[in-house]
């Protein structure tokens, strides 16, 4: 299986706080990996490279083998990467639906098509009925969604998804596991998550790298980490005599 | 657009147009003001309303749109039509101007503000020197044959001023209303709800906020040429003064910002009562300076506080041509 994202030792500093360092990654063509670690891991920071928000330091970002690091955000979303934000941005003024027009937008100069994509997407993710409601109106778990259709609207080879399942309840969460499975199989919609739901991760991942104090410290199938003492001590704590 | 809605503009068209037969001079002059202020309310909606970007500095380009075609036609005897085109060019060329600093350099919100009346006011300062326009004394147009229309040169009786203006609201109202529906609608749109998300979105932010400038500023060039063929005179102290950029963006922030009516609205609501006012208080014998402004004041106050998105969304609900 090829790569269609490959990072290369990324590294970024904040004014001398390094939040990541050295960190590498695959994600194969087709695949779904999950990037997990406890909070202020760097994760988010890795997402913000891959996207664009800022170039790292050092290393290298390609996707479907072209450099992407350093480039902006509308570009890289140009070039096939669609992400949602840990803190959703909705278009609060716009309807639901409005929002996902300018992401479907992306793919099409013409309303009536883009007007077709997004209601597709609104249909899939179960906001249908409230497609005319403005986005200031959704609860938290309806505003993630809306994140999802506006990313899904562009039309993305790779997913990038930042704690979509935060807030959401069992159900929801299986239900929204349940949209991505589908994307993934059959639309071959590639993912890198986020998440801290560890029963979407177990459910979606097939692969999972922990990113902690900004250095990768395991990576495997989702049985081999959940077990890896590299993760449990950073989750848990050293095992100590008492 | 529902039937009911089609109806009443068609109405409003009608009225519109045939004004000039029933109406006193003194009347249709305030129609002119009134169409003047919708259309350059519309022009600036472009970028406030549409787009998120907060202009304070309007005046900049009725002022220059306004001096460059007619210098050019007082001082070198070309035809305003022409001079039209060379206005919105240099008015375009100033708006990308203001745009790329504001924008490569990551100057948003009320520092934007700041920068669009800045220029404005250097602009103004400037003008007071440029000997070719007259400088601080004002540059005139000869106000002669008023009875006879010479459209080329653009002279002549109200009715054709009023014409004027009439169609270019008319045609500002059909762009508006196709921008808003095309890809660009959208996109100023999301950048206007949130820029972050917009880029995430593939929209490139940069190229999207100066297309707005320029067809606000190419937009708004226009009504300076109006302006300047139907007062006929022009002093850098009034033209480009602040007090003029706020008196172009109150009709559109009264009667709805971002709305495609809200401009001609807020535009007849403060020009028809502020005269109504000072026409009414002169019937009783009571001559008060200012008092048009305090006007303003407690309108804007009342939209402020009560109908906090401007008066259209809510009347368009009454009237039942919301969509």
């Amino acid at each position: 299986m090829n790569a269609l994202l490959e990072v290369h030792s990324i590294a970024k500093s904040f004014r001398g706080l390094k939040a990541v360092s050295n960190a590498s990654l695959e994600v194969p063509q087709g695949g779904i990996v999950a990037l997990i670690g406890p909070n202020g891991a760097g994760k988010t920071t890795c997402f913000n490279m891959i996207a664009g928000v800022f170039a790292p330091d050092t290393g290298e970002i390609l996707f479907d083998g072209r450099r992407i690091d350093g480039q902006r955000p509308d570009q890289v979303c140009v070039a096939g990467i669609g992400r949602t934000f840990q803190i959703v941005k909705p278009f609060a003024g716009l309807s639901v639906l409005d929002n996902v027009i300018v992401g479907a937008f992306n793919r099409t100069r013409h309303l009536s098509e883009a007007r077709r994509i997004a209601s597709d997407i609104l249909e899939k993710l179960g906001l249908g009925p409230k497609r005319d409601l403005p986005a200031s109106s959704l609860t938290l778990p309806d505003r993630k969604r809306l994140e999802v259709a506006r990313a899904l609207a562009t039309g993305p080879k790779l997913l990038l998804l930042d704690e979509v399942m935060a807030g959401l309840r069992p159900t929801e969460c299986d239900q929204m596991v349940e949209v991505f499975r589908e994307l993934n199989v059959r639309d071959g919609l590639t993912i890198l998550l986020i998440e801290h739901v560890m029963r979407a991760v177990m459910a979606l991942a097939q692969h999972i790298v922990v990113l902690h104090h900004g250095e990768i410290i395991a990576r495997g199938t989702p049985q081999e980490v959940v077990r890896d003492k590299a993760v449990l001590e950073c989750y848990l704590g050293e095992e100590t005599e008492v | 657009m529902n039937p009911r809605a089609r109806l009443l503009l068609g109405v409003l068209l009608a009225v519109l147009l045939l004004l000039p037969a029933f109406a006193s001079n003194y009347a249709l002059s305030v129609a002119t003001l009134i169409l003047y202020f919708a259309f350059t309310g519309q022009a600036w909606n472009v970028m406030m309303g549409f787009a998120g970007q907060l202009s304070l500095g309007h005046s900049l380009y009725v002022g220059v749109g306004a001096y460059v075609a007619a210098a050019m036609f007082v001082n070198l005897g070309i035809a305003p039509w022409m001079g039209l085109w060379v206005a919105i060019l240099v008015c375009m060329a100033l708006g990308a101007a203001i745009g790329f600093l504001a924008f490569r350099f990551g100057i948003s919100g009320v520092y934007f503000a700041l920068l669009t009346i800045a220029f404005a006011e250097f602009t103004r300062i400037g003008f007071d020197h440029i000997q070719w326009t007259g400088g601080s004394g004002g540059l005139f147009l000869k106000v002669a044959q008023r009875e006879q229309m010479d459209l080329l040169n653009f002279r002549g009786p109200p009715a054709m001023y009023y014409y004027a203006i009439l169609f270019l609201t008319i045609g500002a109202l059909a762009v508006c209303a196709w921008l808003l529906r095309s890809r660009a609608g959208y996109y100023w749109q999301a950048i206007r709800e949130n820029e972050e998300a917009a880029q995430a979105l593939g929209i490139n932010t940069f190229r999207y906020k100066m297309i707005a400038v320029l067809i606000s500023s190419a937009m708004t060039a226009v009504s300076g040429v109006f302006f300047a063929f139907y007062y006929n005179n022009l002093f850098p102290e009034q033209i480009f003064h602040i007090s003029r950029s706020i008196e172009i963006i109150l009709g559109p922030i009264i009667g709805g910002i971002g709305t495609l009516f809200g401009p001609i609205l807020g535009a007849f609501v403060l020009t028809v009562l502020a005269d109504g006012i000072t026409e009414g208080l002169a019937y009783f014998g009571v001559e008060v300076p200012g008092v048009k402004q305090v006007f303003y004041g407690f309108v804007l106050l009342g939209v402020v506080m009560f109908l906090p998105n401007g008066i259209w969304p809510s009347l368009a609900k009454k009237l039942g041509v919301a969509k």
